[in-house]
């Protein structure tokens, strides 16, 4: 019987090019690995859902489309990441992101932070996406072949985002003396949230097991990054103490609430629904 | 009654012949999503338990169906047109003689614009939309070559937004001829 398939070759040089086509789609996580996809598929899934916020209200009508774009694929990610969480937690996609509660949710306290201003929104894309792309590069090489499978599809899409906040950041901040002042503001506003996404505690057990990336390891070359950009940008690098972040653990913020409400009121009011 | 070596190259063409909803001058196979189509003999199901016994029967166009399984890959993580891309290759496959059709997507190795075939690029310059300018996995993302005006073909052209009508495209100008158009990113 006939197949076609075999012309399409893969580029070695292409990140996740020596991970088997189809081998990764119905494996099923142990326990921990799915709460450890759930951490990271609810970053992306929240992420996605402040920045759909601004559909049809960005500053200007290409920022708009540009932001929903990013949001768009952090939904992307979110989706592949929680199907995985799904599968070894006995949920669907749909369950875990409509029929939580905000203590169930893993996500941390950056990606829950209002849109505020342009200046402020930039500034949480751009911390955002630099730690995905460290942390997702990280996830290349993670001894679970489906995270480094979606880190390889993701990683590309980031490298988009911190491209398009960098050159934001720079615009804001080396332009007039009220987009400076407004960016740097914005930087201020989203760095007591930062220091959160380089904790290692919940998840040390799969960083030793070389499924996680350890979150502290990526500290040094997240701030030689940012401090390069900011320094382009006319910037300075915020010096304001953490804020204690518990999003790991399911603590939040009231924000959280706010944002599930509008997330799932759809879905627990029709349930099954389907459109 | 068609062969069922014939009919199942006849859904492989038909798979492959299914376009994207969005760039509908582009199938999946110029796109470089479809990554693969097997056409086996179905399982036997119920009625055809007598004819397994003989043995011969499905091979000469007996009972048994044709089973195909189609394997996608999404171009960007988010992008909405898989779910119509999978309806669409269901019915491809049955309107050339599936009886049973299993459509996977698999997210690896992830999709680039390197897979695009030369044809389709083709089509995407006639279509208006100007094709990759580069290969993705000799550098990093953004170092494209110069893009060309689909219209007037002037390489004087400039990005006015970096994210575009999709989550593959950026929208660009043409300074010669001031058209603006589509640009497929490299990725």
């Amino acid at each position: 019987m006939p197949t076609v398939g075999d012309e399409l070759e893969v580029d070695p040089l292409l990140p996740g090019a020596g991970v088997p086509l189809t081998a990764t789609i119905t494996s099923v996580p142990s326990e921990d690995v799915a709460r450890y996809a759930l951490m990271l598929g609810d970053d992306a899934l929240i992420t996605a859902q402040r920045l759909g916020e601004l559909v049809a209200k960005g500053p200007e009508l290409e920022e708009d489309i540009a932001l929903t774009n990013i949001a768009l694929d952090q939904l992307g990610a979110a989706r592949m990441f929680l199907q995985y969480a799904g599968r070894g937690l006995d949920k669907t996609e749909d369950e875990l992101a409509y029929f939580r509660d905000e203590a169930e949710f893993r996500s941390c306290a950056l990606v829950e932070q209002p849109n505020g201003d342009f200046g402020q929104t930039i500034a949480k894309v751009l911390l955002t996406s630099l730690y995905q792309q460290l942390l997702y590069r990280g996830l290349l090489d993670s001894s679970d072949e489906f995270l480094a499978a979606v880190a390889a599809k993701s990683i590309k899409e980031v490298d988009y985002h911190v491209e398009h906040a960098s050159m934001w950041t720079v615009r804001l901040g080396d332009g007039t003396e009220e987009s400076h002042r407004r960016m740097q503001a914005g930087l201020e506003m989203m760095w007591p949230y930062v220091d959160e996404l380089f904790n290692d505690s919940p998840c040390a057990d799969l960083i030793d097991s070389g499924v996680a990336v350890s979150p502290a390891s990526l500290r040094e070359e997240f701030d030689a990054r940012l401090a390069e950009i900011l320094q382009t940008a006319t910037l300075r690098v915020p010096e304001i103490p953490p804020a204690r972040g518990q999003g790991r653990f399911g603590l939040h913020s009231p924000h959280l609430g706010y944002i599930l409400a509008e997330m799932q009121v759809l879905a627990r009011q029709h349930p099954g629904a389907t459109w | 009654m068609t062969e069922p070596a014939e009919t199942a190259e006849a859904i492989v063409r038909s798979v492959r012949s299914v376009c994207d909803p969005e760039i509908p001058v582009l199938t999946i196979a110029d796109l470089g999503i479809l990554r693969s189509v097997e056409v086996e003999a179905a399982a036997e199901a119920d009625e055809t338990a007598e004819g397994k016994e003989t043995g011969e029967g499905k091979e000469t166009g007996g009972t048994a169906g044709l089973r195909a399984h189609v394997v996608i890959t999404p171009t960007y993580s988010g992008c909405p047109a898989m779910e119509t891309i999978r309806v669409d290759v269901q019915r491809a496959a049955r309107a050339a003689g599936a009886t049973e059709v299993d459509v996977e997507l698999v997210f690896s190795p992830a999709w680039t614009t390197d897979w695009m075939s030369d044809e389709g690029k083709a089509k995407l310059d006639a279509y208006g939309i100007a094709p990759p300018t580069g290969k993705a996995a000799a550098g990093p993302i953004g170092l494209s070559m110069a893009v060309k005006c689909p219209l007037c073909h002037s390489l004087n052209t400039t990005e006015l937004s970096r994210f575009g009508s999709t989550a593959c495209k950026a929208l660009y100008r043409c300074s010669d001829c001031l058209e603006p158009f589509d640009y497929f990113k490299v990725h």
